[in-house]
């Protein structure tokens, strides 16, 4: 008996399989990440449709459930590669995003919160006075989403919710500024727009945000898995830096 | 599935099909197909196909200046004294060089990176020849460096890194446009191309 799912996704990558075939990774709303193989998948109309972080509709079947199986179809719903394709920053963090998704999600294990939190993020990469804040808020939703979420709800030393400026890197509990103050070059910053979100989000606060994410994402993530952060993210930082925008 | 290999070849056969198999664009039903008429045509054709292959192996190299494949270093093009020295035109693989040298529409001198970035299939700055290019990019005579990569999210990753990596190089660095290919069709196109066409659009 066949088995099969129809779902959104956004897709994480593809490389050819075969001569006219392409093998495809998609993060599916409800179904998590997938591959299949895409029969017609090289071809010159299916190719702009199979870049990471376009919106597909798509279907999955195959014999059984443990098989590899093939979308079919597969049609796309919104052309996010296309958008970003002169912007190297916006570029750097669809890729980075897809990256991380890859690499801290298991097999065809649904993470719709993720997946929505990434669709805001390919929503916003057109407006680049947000979107850097919003890319830093989707790693923090991602190791939340893993289990691996911050504490960022009150002190943990006083108990006290407001001022919260600091972060323990041990136990990723928030500190206030006056009850971190005194420890404050071993605590990771916290920005106020991560603590609040209708804070503003000031100079300086996007790389502090990049660095506490890093920090936990690097940790509780890469080095489990024996390696390093991806390339991808070094270089959103760095496109980042150049325009002035952390 | 049925088995399309030969129970009763022999092995010598039989390892001329496998090896034909891996040829791109050529499975095994063709590779059969191609062997046999290899094997039909002994003097006219597989003798001289063996006198190739074993030329190609021996002499053709990547050159030494644009990575590109030739049979003398630095490559014809390289060594050409009527291509334009002042222009690099920077592509993913030999393939891009043939199509542009296909269509005859570049005469100034080519860079082959050996891939694009991919964090997909694991390919890093590292892996390309990036250095080789800055080098290039700073000699006193080049003027432009065109960048010919694929629209493709791993093409424009690579390009912007390029790009990047030529700031401190006083050339000027461009690329090629995205948008609607000659005799195509606006209905038949995709949203990307379409999207790209129109952000690319400029004063006619």
């Amino acid at each position: 008996m066949s088995v099969e799912w129809t779902d959104d996704a956004i897709v994480l990558g593809a490389r050819p399989y075969g001569e006219t075939q392409a093998l495809a990774e998609v993060f599916a709303r409800g179904h998590g990440r997938a591959a299949a193989i895409v029969h017609g998948g090289a071809s010159r109309r299916m190719k702009p449709v199979l870049q990471l972080g376009n919106v597909v509709r798509v279907t999955w079947k195959a014999r059984t459930a443990d098989q590899l199986g093939f979308f079919a179809p597969l049609e796309l719903t919104d052309p996010h590669a296309a958008r970003v394709l002169d912007d190297q920053a916006a570029l750097a963090a669809m890729s980075c995003a897809a990256d991380l998704v890859r690499a801290g999600t298991a097999d065809r294990q649904p993470y719709a919160g993720l997946y929505d939190a990434f669709i805001v993020l390919l929503d916003a990469l057109g407006t680049p006075d947000i979107w850097p804040a919003l890319y830093t808020r989707f790693e923090l939703g991602l190791l939340a989403e893993l289990g691996y979420g911050l504490d960022l709800g009150e002190c943990a030393l006083t108990g006290a919710n407001d001022d919260l400026a600091f972060v323990s890197p041990k136990t990723g509990r928030a500190a206030t500024r006056s009850a971190g103050e005194p420890y404050a070059d071993k605590l990771l910053r916290l920005p106020p727009f991560i603590a609040n979100p209708a804070a503003p989000v000031e100079s300086g606060d996007v790389a502090d945000a990049f660095a506490l994410a890093g920090w936990f994402l690097e940790r509780r993530i890469f080095d489990r898995q024996g390696h390093g952060m991806p390339d991808s993210r070094r270089r959103l930082i760095e496109a980042l830096g150049h325009r002035g925008r952390l | 599935m049925r088995s399309s290999r030969l129970p009763s070849v022999s092995p010598e056969i039989e390892k001329l099909i496998d090896l034909l198999a891996k040829v791109p664009g050529l499975g095994r039903r063709s590779a059969q197909r191609a062997a046999l008429a290899l094997l039909k045509k002994r003097d006219t054709l597989l003798a001289p196909l063996a006198q190739a292959l074993v030329e190609a192996s021996e002499k053709v190299k990547a050159c030494s200046a644009c990575g590109s494949l030739d049979a003398m270093d630095p490559c014809a093009i390289c060594a050409s004294p009527t291509r334009d020295q002042g222009l690099i035109c920077v592509v993913g693989e030999v393939g891009d060089v043939w199509a542009l040298e296909r269509a005859g529409v570049f005469r100034g001198r080519y860079h082959v990176l050996g891939g694009v970035l991919s964090a997909l299939d694991g390919v890093r700055p590292e892996d390309l020849r990036v250095g080789k290019l800055v080098e290039r990019a700073a000699a006193p005579e080049v003027r432009e460096v065109i960048i010919a990569l694929n629209a493709t999210v791993d093409g424009q990753t690579t390009a912007h890194y390029l790009t990047e990596r030529l700031q401190g190089v006083d050339v000027a660095v461009t690329r090629l446009a995205h948008g609607v290919p000659v005799g195509g069709e606006l209905e038949l196109l995709d949203e990307g191309t379409l999207l790209a066409a129109l952000t690319s659009r400029r004063p006619f």
